[in-house]
């Protein structure tokens, strides 16, 4: 995380990935397991988390603070969904939590926010997310400085975060 | 979208994060909601005729003290309150401290003054316009303060509104301070409490309606 921090995108990506499957674990028990929404509040916490690390205070513990940003947007996906919190009855669910799949479908998917975003936008953040290209490759094809890109990436982050709390 | 798709596109965005910049917007916000109270308290009402004698009184301090105490307190609490997972018991410790120092010191007042003169030391001059007053003056500070909270992470809406608030409240208070010439302590228990409480309910209201992310 602290190198995360510092601007290391292998360490914050190793770090977003560890967290991902605890997360996935934490938020399946607290859903039931097999609930549709699962892997959309697993990235929802993970966009949200890599978003507001600066909120994170280096002489607090790391995991409380990662796990009241996914509590917070449970919280949220209760208030949506006008569930009401309950209490897994079985510790059996905490053994599977945590295998349940990466590939699982998401409903309202990321993805399909990404297809909102205005054009230039959207086909920046697919030229970098699908095609693997770099900010400066994806500068190039699109005749912008590789600052405006990661401008642009950043903002387009933002509001995919606040479309998958549904606001516009 | 898969998830590791999704992780790849936020390591590619991690751009160094500023550290300390929490703590550095906030006391910033404070400074120019202060500002901002003294320049729409100084041309509308002025300063206190006493002023550069009030200085040397020692009840201009203990106004002071016990609204900038809030404010600190305030302060404390927005900051912590920011931050998902962390908690603000520095912040209520000295926020239960400043209100507690307070009321002791106006009951003592009310029970050593003779019976006569506490209407006068709970009333004052200004009891009516002093919480409005007050109020007034912390808004620009309040709003300036909620819109720089949305940035980070309140995840307790409410709560993080009324530390913003208390902030606001406590700067306002003590600007005012400068324009109010009023010295017995149930008066500042009460009216400068009362003022400070408004801003607090309303950053609450508020807090709970724009801080979400």
């Amino acid at each position: 995380m602290l190198r995360g921090l510092g601007g290391d995108a292998a360490a914050h990506g190793e770090m977003l990935g560890v967290l991902a499957f605890y997360l996935r674990g934490f938020l399946a028990r607290k859903m039931g397991r097999g609930a549709a929404d699962l892997e959309d509040l697993v990235q929802e916490s993970l966009l949200a988390i890599h978003l507001k690390r600066e909120t994170y205070d280096t002489s607090q513990p790391f995991t409380s603070w990662a796990y009241a940003i996914a509590r917070y947007k449970l919280i949220d996906w209760y208030r949506r969904n006008r569930i009401r919190r309950t209490e897994p009855l079985e510790e059996a669910t905490e053994l599977f939590a945590s295998e349940a799949s990466n590939e699982a479908a998401t409903r309202h998917d990321l993805g399909k926010l990404v297809s909102t975003l205005p054009d230039r936008q959207r086909s920046l953040l697919e030229d970098v997310k699908i095609a693997g290209l770099s900010h400066a490759e994806a500068a190039r094809k699109a005749g912008m400085t590789e600052g405006a890109v990661k401008v642009s990436i950043h903002r387009s982050l933002q509001v995919l975060m606040r479309r998958a709390r549904g606001e516009n | 979208m898969k998830t590791d798709e999704l992780i790849g596109l936020l390591a590619r965005d991690a751009v160094p994060v500023v550290r300390g910049l929490l703590p550095r917007r906030l006391s910033a916000l404070a400074l120019a909601g202060a500002a901002a109270a003294f320049v729409i308290m100084v041309p509308l009402i002025g300063f206190r005729p006493d002023l550069p004698g009030a200085f040397a009184d020692p009840t201009f301090w203990m106004k002071a003290i016990y609204t900038a105490g809030l404010g600190l307190a305030g302060f404390l609490l927005a900051e912590r309150l920011s931050r998902p997972g962390a908690n603000g018991r520095l912040g209520w410790t000295l926020a239960a401290v400043c209100a507690a120092a307070i009321a002791a010191l106006a009951a003592t007042q009310l029970m050593t003054i003779p019976s006569g003169q506490i209407p006068a030391a709970i009333l004052g001059g200004s009891w009516d316009s002093c919480p409005w007053l007050i109020f007034v003056l912390a808004l620009p500070g309040l709003a300036a303060i909620l819109w720089t909270m949305r940035r980070f992470a309140p995840t307790r809406a409410t709560l993080a509104g009324a530390a913003a608030g208390l902030l606001a409240g406590g700067v306002s208070a003590t600007v005012y301070g400068l324009h109010c010439d009023e010295n017995a302590a149930p008066f500042v228990a009460l009216w400068y409490s009362l003022g400070i409480a408004f801003t607090v309910v309303a950053g609450a209201v508020a807090g709970s309606r724009v801080l979400r992310w």
